[in-house]
């Protein structure tokens, strides 16, 4: 019962509920696309993607961007296309792409920290990118409300094209045979991903985004057999544990990022188990 | 008139040519093998038709009230299908996506359409299943339902049977020719003479000699005869 007072006075601070209304919204995003990325074994993009976004980051803060998502989105979404988009045609190919430009990211954004860095903790400006710490409690209105946007628009599409996106990640031979431009939606899916992955950021930080977007698909899929019945336990699963992280992390002072993790992982192998027992 | 016209297609990638002044037609009810060694360009001609990939000359036409999205193609299974968690309907109900254009939801009467396909191929009953926990057989049947939901009148099987056991390889032959006497035209690439030699009307041989007639003329034919020999003999 002290904890629910509790909750409910933190409730009574704009900060909090931010929090949760963003952290809530980015979970659902991330787990649709979780899905698919995972069914099309691209699980590893949303990892490399995420560096990228840090390295962006931090060319951003050198730069002194006073709003450094103009900078960071166009980054991490051109970074998606060439990665997505490439496909075949890549000379190098897919996952070592990734690992390549996932480091290639992370240690160009630590060292233009390092030499350019005008706060006097880097090491601590460091460890907050790429976990997430404190920055969905500092987030500022307007960034809310880009949040709030964002993910509205990604659900939108996400539900419109949900069979397309389901005949192309099944079978894109088969859709683009009876005329599906399987290329345009290909392309449209590199963009939401990158978009979901800069808006994570501030969620769990960059190194953690690939829990909050494989972790949902996968412990559906250990449950359940259709493509309709996983998306939506995947959605469903991915808002509880972030909601449950957050209200965790808040009443026990934890790291927001990491709680949810930890959370997702507990849900995994409650799942796994739940799907050896059917 | 026939459905589908080949007129001089030369087909490779880039430049480089595999296949070398191909003509041939397909007639509504014809059964097509179309057979030659590995490498000899099956996969590109088969994309060719699906208008996937482009000639480097020469065109392929549809006729007889065919259009070029009308051809119902049962690809090989992919590394993505082994572990998707999808229902044997979601599967089928996804052949319906060429007539969809950007509407974003399946009509009534494509969702009975795919039941149809599903109890054409003997599917009734498995409708609400994993496609993953399927049997190979069960498996290629569902996608070929699919492949029935994108068209009525010709499908192409690539290797329809390949990773089938025999029993398995066997009722997907039957489901086919029944297919076909039903009036579908059916084009299929395949390894196995002795599916070719029982079923097909026409053969197509490609190689370094191009063979295009029936299936008689085929056995008479060197190349026929090369074949055959080569890959086992005829049976039965």
């Amino acid at each position: 019962m002290k904890q629910v007072h509790m909750i409910m006075e933190y409730l009574q601070y704009p900060f909090v509920r931010y929090a949760l209304v963003t952290g809530v919204l980015i979970a659902l995003c991330s787990s649709l696309l979780g899905v698919i990325l995972v069914l099309k074994h691209f699980s590893y993009i949303g990892d490399g993607l995420s560096h990228v976004a840090f390295g962006a980051m931090a060319v951003a803060s050198v730069l002194n961007l006073t709003n450094n998502m103009i900078f960071v989105l166009p980054a991490t979404v051109i970074c998606a296309i060439l990665l997505l988009g490439a496909g075949e045609r890549a000379v190098v190919n897919g996952d070592a792409a990734i690992a390549m430009l996932s480091v290639g990211a992370l240690a160009v954004g630590y060292l233009l920290m390092h030499l350019f860095s005008t706060s006097a903790n880097v090491s601590g400006d460091v460890c907050s990118t790429l976990f997430g710490s404190t920055a969905i409690l500092t987030l500022t209105r307007g960034e809310v409300w880009l949040c709030v946007v964002l993910s509205l628009v990604v659900s939108a599409v996400f539900l419109l094209f949900y069979h397309k996106i389901f005949a192309v990640t099944f079978d894109e031979s088969f859709a683009r045979a009876a005329g599906t431009n399987a290329g345009a939606y290909n392309f449209m899916i590199a963009v939401i991903i990158a978009v979901i992955i800069v808006l994570a950021m501030n969620l769990v930080g960059s190194l953690l985004i690939s829990a909050l977007v494989v972790f949902p698909a996968l412990s559906a899929m250990r449950v359940f057999k259709s493509f309709r019945s996983v998306t939506l336990c995947s959605a469903v699963l991915s808002v509880f544990c972030a909601f449950t992280g957050i209200v965790v992390s808040i009443l026990w002072g934890t790291p927001v990022g990491a709680t949810i993790v930890v959370i997702h992982i507990l849900a995994y192998v409650l799942f796994s188990l739940a799907g050896m027992l059917r | 008139m026939a459905q589908l016209i080949c007129d001089h297609l030369t087909l490779g990638y880039d430049a480089h040519a595999i296949v070398r002044d191909l003509s041939f037609s397909v007639h509504a009810g014809d059964y097509l093998c179309i057979v030659g060694e590995n490498g000899a360009g099956k996969t590109t001609l088969m994309k060719t038709l699906l208008g996937l990939h482009a000639p480097i000359s020469g065109t392929v036409h549809t006729g007889d009230g065919m259009r070029p999205n009308e051809i119902g193609y049962l690809p090989q299974q992919t590394l993505v299908q082994k572990d998707f968690p999808a229902s044997v309907r979601e599967v089928v109900l996804s052949g319906c996506q060429g007539r969809c254009g950007l509407r974003p939801y399946y009509k009534k009467a494509e969702k009975k359409l795919a039941e149809k396909c599903m109890e054409r191929m003997g599917l009734e009953g498995l409708a609400r299943h994993s496609y993953r926990e399927l049997s190979g057989g069960q498996q290629q049947r569902v996608l070929l339902a699919r492949a029935l939901c994108a068209t009525q009148k010709l499908l192409l099987l690539d290797e329809p049977v390949s990773g089938l056991d025999p029993k398995a390889a066997e009722k997907m032959y039957e489901l086919i020719d029944k297919l076909n006497r039903e009036g579908v035209t059916v084009l299929m690439v395949s390894h196995d003479v002795h599916a070719v030699v029982k079923s097909a009307s026409h053969i197509l041989h490609i190689g370094e000699t191009i063979f295009f007639g029936t299936k008689e003329e085929y056995l008479d034919s060197e190349t026929g005869q090369k074949f055959v020999s080569v890959r086992g003999g005829v049976q039965g």
